[in-house]
């Protein structure tokens, strides 16, 4: 076909690889003596530790086993695990109430997965997403709810702002009333709660007995330190990220202080601190929940991290877009939601993923301080002397089930990766 | 071809920079501006590089600030007040050498984004202004394709159509073919040469000549931040009258 002349030739297809699994193996595998070498003993030694460790964790594990000396004599002893499942899982919460961090976690765990669609990226949607998901974990993890006056001010306040902040512009004139008058009411009751003119009003909902954060432990645990830990920490380390851009040098100066100083300092550190030393500080009679102080450690620490990582995505933007986005008249405001956050945190997403899931693993540092997330409830374990003897069995029930969250966030990051970028490359 | 010696005196100015003075650090980029620009005016700005004609033109839309002197477009000065320069901003378009398209929005979103933010426009007449404007720059086509699926000659005539979509009086090209490829040039200038013969007042940097004999009233020369010379095309390419214009003029047209 090539002697047709110069501008006739007609595209050809590419040529076809027709060699099948032989070919393949032997272009990748066998391509010469040092690598058909090399891969025999590879596959010879990976072949051998599987084989052990099905021997072990299956062909010959222990089921069944009432205590720990029943196992012996056995491979793997699974008997444990399945013995201590709800210890691990849900600590020393009330062995009867269980069922309510069950479900707390399955309300937890379908909020992330609404989350996670895109579809549900609306301001409105996950407003609901996320506060009747929260309600119902914390309900069920508490039992009780005592939400105060100031609370529903606080939110009104909060749904007015962003209301306005990002429909006033778009919104009909009645919609803009409303947050206006939503503003208005947070305003004006925190001020009046403040001043001691409205009432410490409480809304209490108590259809189950209250069970208090030091009883709470496992998964739960982990779950809410490090999803409420995450959730504050994104828009707080946003805001850090914009602010360290500033142009003002007091809201950059600060910003750049706090991201040093928390970066500089282990997690651990500000975890004691949080629980030791704080409370020093308080005036006698103010008391906050420790874990509470635990969650607001992981956001402090979180948010900093998180602030130089999409400060990062801020600086890979080309000027153009600034530019653009100013020269069209757009506010800092509109700019920065519409314009710039929009592709920063997409460049981010790798790294941002990367970040969350060592966070998911670092909140097992709160052991330090006496609460009992997963990690430290499967250490509890292995204290029972009837089952001494068998850590391997359940370090590594707990890194199965840590690597199982993990490899989920890793995945949905390469999901979100393409989907984010269909369209916009060619 | 030529433009016709308009007679543009009695034409009121919408743009005016007087004095106008500009360093970056010690570098005295732009020095003593005056420049009064006509309704339905259209400027030719060239000049060899680093001659200070992007910044004159990014001046005037508060892309880059001024240190000393006046800039007044439409009747409002700009200051360092931000609503003087959102007003600004509102009456004067702007295209970018490298287009500066959104890639993460659509095209039909790119051309949307300002007048529902800005101009509060409802989102379904918005849509309507733009598909009539991606008509005219001839892609109505590719209207919910992304950016970075179009060519570059597309994509600027998207963004030639992204400014109109505010309803611009003015309209700013800073170099807006240097960075196609050659066949796609021509594509542009047409947009652009129509746009002229509109009546759109335009301030061009650009070293397209043909394109400034076809519609400019007038040409402008700058080197090291100053107006060398300014004159109406015909008498500007034939008899310049500054040994730099003559220079540059001998650079650009005989290779």
């Amino acid at each position: 076909m090539t002697d047709l002349p110069v501008g006739e030739r007609k595209p050809l297809a590419p040529p076809v690889d027709d060699s099948g699994l032989v070919g393949w193996a032997r272009r990748n595998l066998f391509s010469s003596w040092g690598n058909g070498i090399t891969t025999v003993v590879l596959f010879a030694a990976i072949g051998w530790v599987v084989s052990w460790f099905v021997e072990w964790a299956i062909l010959t594990a222990n089921f069944t086993a009432s205590t720990g000396a029943e196992c012996r004599g056995y491979g793997a002893c699974w008997a444990l695990i399945r013995e201590k499942l709800r210890l691990i899982f849900f600590g020393t919460y009330p062995y009867e109430q269980q069922w309510r961090p069950l479900l707390a976690v399955v309300a937890m765990l379908a909020m992330l997965i609404a989350t996670s669609d895109r579809r549900m990226w609306r301001p409105w949607r996950l407003l609901a997403i996320w506060s009747v998901g929260s309600f119902v974990t914390f309900l069920l993890m508490f039992g009780q709810l005592h939400i105060p006056l100031s609370l529903f001010l606080f939110a009104a306040l909060v749904i007015g702002l962003g209301g306005l902040a990002f429909r006033r512009q778009v919104g009909s004139a009645g919609e803009v009333n409303a947050y206006r008058a939503l503003v208005a009411i947070g305003v004006i009751g925190i001020g009046l709660r403040f001043a001691g003119i409205l009432p410490a009003w409480k809304l209490g909902i108590a259809p189950f007995s209250f069970v208090e954060t030091g009883q709470w432990g496992g998964l739960p645990v982990t779950m809410i330190l490090a999803t409420y830990g995450l959730v504050f920490a994104f828009p707080y380390g946003i805001l850090l990220a914009l602010g360290r851009r500033s142009n003002l040098p007091l809201i950059k100066g600060l910003c750049v202080g706090f991201i040093e100083l928390i970066r500089g300092v282990p997690l651990i550190s500000l975890l004691i601190m949080a629980s030791v030393m704080l409370p020093l500080f308080l005036p006698t009679g103010v008391t906050f929940d420790k874990f509470l102080r635990a969650q607001v450690a992981v956001i402090l620490f979180a948010g900093a991290y998180i602030a130089e990582i999409i400060r990062g995505g801020l600086q890979s933007l080309p000027k153009g877009q600034f530019e653009a986005a100013d020269a069209m008249g757009l506010n800092y405001f509109q700019k920065t939601t519409l314009i710039i956050l929009p592709q920063a945190l997409r460049v981010v997403i790798p790294p941002l993923i990367n970040t969350f899931i060592g966070f998911f693993k670092d909140t097992s540092l709160v052991l330090i301080i006496g609460i009992f997330d997963f990690l430290n409830t499967a250490n509890q374990a292995l204290v029972d002397p009837a089952w001494a003897g068998y850590p391997g069995e359940v370090y590594l029930f707990a890194a199965f089930v840590y690597f199982v969250f993990c490899y989920s966030m890793s995945r949905y990051s390469k999901h979100l990766e393409i989907e984010l970028n269909k369209g916009t490359r060619r | 071809m030529a433009a016709t010696a308009r007679d543009l005196s009695n034409v009121p100015s919408v743009i005016t920079l007087t004095g106008v003075n500009k360093w970056y650090g010690q570098f005295h980029v732009l020095s003593d501006i005056n420049l009064d620009v006509k309704e339905g005016e259209k400027i030719v700005i060239c000049g060899p590089s680093g001659s200070g004609k992007s910044t004159l033109i990014r001046c005037i839309n508060r892309l880059e600030e001024h240190q000393a002197g006046d800039i007044v477009v439409d009747g409002v000065t700009l200051s360092n007040d931000v609503k003087n320069i959102e007003a600004i901003r509102r009456e004067v378009g702007m295209v970018f050498q490298s287009f500066n398209l959104f890639p993460h929005l659509t095209i039909l979103d790119n051309l949307t984004l300002a007048p529902i933010w800005v101009k509060k426009m409802p989102k379904k007449e918005a849509e309507e202004i733009a598909m009539s404007l991606l008509k005219r720059v001839r892609i109505p086509e590719q209207a919910l394709k992304y950016p970075g699926q179009l060519s570059g000659g597309q994509q600027q005539r998207v963004a030639i159509a992204r400014a109109l979509c505010m309803r611009p009086k003015i309209m700013l090209f800073d170099e807006p073919t240097s960075a196609l490829d050659p066949e796609m040039v021509k594509e542009v200038l047409d947009v652009m040469i129509e746009l002229a013969r509109e009546g759109m007042t335009m301030l061009c940097v650009t070293h397209e000549m043909g394109f400034a004999r076809a519609v400019a009233d007038r040409v402008i020369f700058m080197d090291r931040g100053e107006i060398v010379e300014q004159n109406e095309p015909e008498a500007f390419f034939a008899n310049p009258r500054n040994e730099r214009t003559k220079l540059f003029l001998g650079q650009i047209l005989h290779h």
